[in-house]
């Protein structure tokens, strides 16, 4: 059975797109501005009216409370809100090693959030959003604005939790570099809908 | 100590101030003239009517009479919340979920005050009933428009944020939390403002017009207070029904939020 199953998901003036991710797998999601990735991984998230179903290890999003169905498809937008004055008020609980793995000092917990960098916001929101430990990783542009460096931190952090956890992952990028490198298979939002367009690399299971 | 009668000529003279006044926007070019005459004319015309109602119900207490009036009060004053909103709820919930927070807190607070309270026999009686309904009505309506206008515009304003809090799994109230919290504290400043300051700064409408007509100003005083007490209490539980009300009807079944239900601003 497939981990996340998306059918005929009409939303906006979109669809029906039809998808189906793995359990620990990562389907790269590439296309051309405004085609609608982002409203897409929304609509998944049950953030946006639509229509058609998305089913988690086959129950279907309406059969759950929408809080719960968002604790569980973790969807990290690519503007990361903040609304405590702190970062650390933001985290229940903090794993440090995946503190460090995102090279971020543990006193930045205790700092600003208006004082710290947008690259450290921006790998800060990924880090919260993991902290639900979801079943399903809904990532728009999660690198985007960071340097090489940090895009790597993210894409081992990413890497750690998807090995340990196993989520499906839906990966949305404008790198093409990017997508080869963490996606299995790659499809391309474009006018007419949804369109595989590789098979990048081998899902390897543990 | 009775009181004594306005002729005519006495009131001509003082709309002289407001002909003044008016002539007086040629040379500043204010550009307000016929506005005020007009305006001088509204309160003219509309208070006379007024007066010829009152009269009229006065001498014929009577239940529905008193309601179709009470009704049109509701109905007026939930067009005013209606239209003080820079970012509305489109379509029957705009006039909807102020008026009938309105009718919640100001009717029931009412008639507390008629039958409880002052103890009128019946509780409808006009003389009684009309002013405390209007009041109330008057202030509760400022509170509920203040505290919608905030919820609306704050909601838009942070739906960044509003929505990054569902993304992580939070439930709708407490993604709403804090700006249900500021939109009724905002509407509840006003009324906490006025009774810190009233006898102060000015002497409330109520005493003023008790003191004018010969009551002596300790009986003048307890009403005061009296309207103070239900005006603070009306206000505070319309706004936070309004609020309340208002803030579920951002989230839909499914706690997403929905800005689309608001108007844009215009």
């Amino acid at each position: 059975m497939k981990h996340l199953r998306i059918e005929n998901l009409c939303f906006h003036d979109l669809g029906p797109l039809s998808l189906e991710v793995d359990t620990c797998e990562c389907a790269g999601l590439v296309g051309p501005s405004g085609m609608g990735k982002s409203l897409f991984l929304r609509a998944v998230a049950d953030m946006d009216p639509h229509t058609g179903s998305v089913f988690l290890d086959g129950r279907d999003s309406a059969a759950l409370p929408a809080h719960e169905w968002r604790k569980k498809v973790g969807y990290l937008p690519a503007e990361s809100a903040w609304w405590f004055d702190t970062v650390a008020e933001h985290f229940s609980e903090i794993q440090e090693d995946w503190l460090e793995t995102l090279n971020c000092p543990r006193e930045i917990m205790q700092r600003e959030v208006s004082r710290i960098s947008s690259g450290e916001r921006q790998r800060l929101a990924l880090l919260r959003l993991l902290m639900n430990r979801p079943q399903v990783l809904l990532l728009d542009e999660p690198t985007a604005n960071l340097d090489a460096e940090n895009e790597e931190r993210v894409e081992n952090l990413l890497e750690i939790f998807r090995k340990e956890f196993r989520p499906a992952v839906i990966w949305v990028s404008h790198n093409r570099e990017q997508v080869r490198r963490v996606a299995h298979q790659t499809f391309l939002l474009g006018k007419k809908g949804l369109e595989k367009i590789s098979q990048s690399r081998s899902l390897v299971r543990q | 100590m009775g009181i004594i009668t306005l002729t005519y000529p006495d009131l001509c003279i003082a709309a002289l101030l407001v002909i003044a006044l008016s002539l007086l926007s040629f040379p500043l070019k204010l550009d307000l003239s016929r506005q005020l005459l007009i305006a001088g004319l509204r309160t003219t015309i509309q208070l006379s009517l007024v007066g010829l109602v009152l009269k009229a119900l006065f001498e014929n207490v009577n239940l529905l009479w008193m309601g179709a009036v009470a009704a049109v009060m509701l109905l007026t004053a939930g067009r005013e919340v209606m239209s003080r909103q820079k970012r509305r709820f489109a379509g029957m919930w705009g006039f909807g979920v102020g008026t009938l927070s309105m009718f919640i807190s100001a009717f029931s607070v009412t008639f507390l005050a008629l039958a409880l309270i002052i103890g009128v026999k019946p509780w409808y009686e006009p003389q009684y009933a009309i002013p405390l309904l209007g009041m109330l009505i008057g202030n509760t309506m400022s509170g509920i428009s203040i505290g919608l206008d905030r919820l609306t515009q704050m909601a838009w304003d942070q739906r960044g944020i509003i929505e990054g809090r569902l993304m992580l799994g939070q439930q709708w109230s407490e993604a709403i939390e804090n700006v249900r919290k500021e939109s009724i504290r905002s509407g509840l400043i006003p009324i906490i403002n006025s009774m810190n300051v009233v006898g102060l700064v000015s002497l409330p409408g109520t005493m003023t017009g008790q003191i004018l007509s010969g009551t002596v100003p300790v009986e003048a005083v307890k009403y005061q207070i009296l309207i103070m007490f239900l005006v603070a209490g009306g206000t505070g539980f319309g706004t936070i029904t309004a609020v309340w009300l208002g803030a579920r009807h951002l989230f839909d079944e499914r706690q997403r939020l929905r800005t689309d239900r608001l108007r844009s601003a215009k």
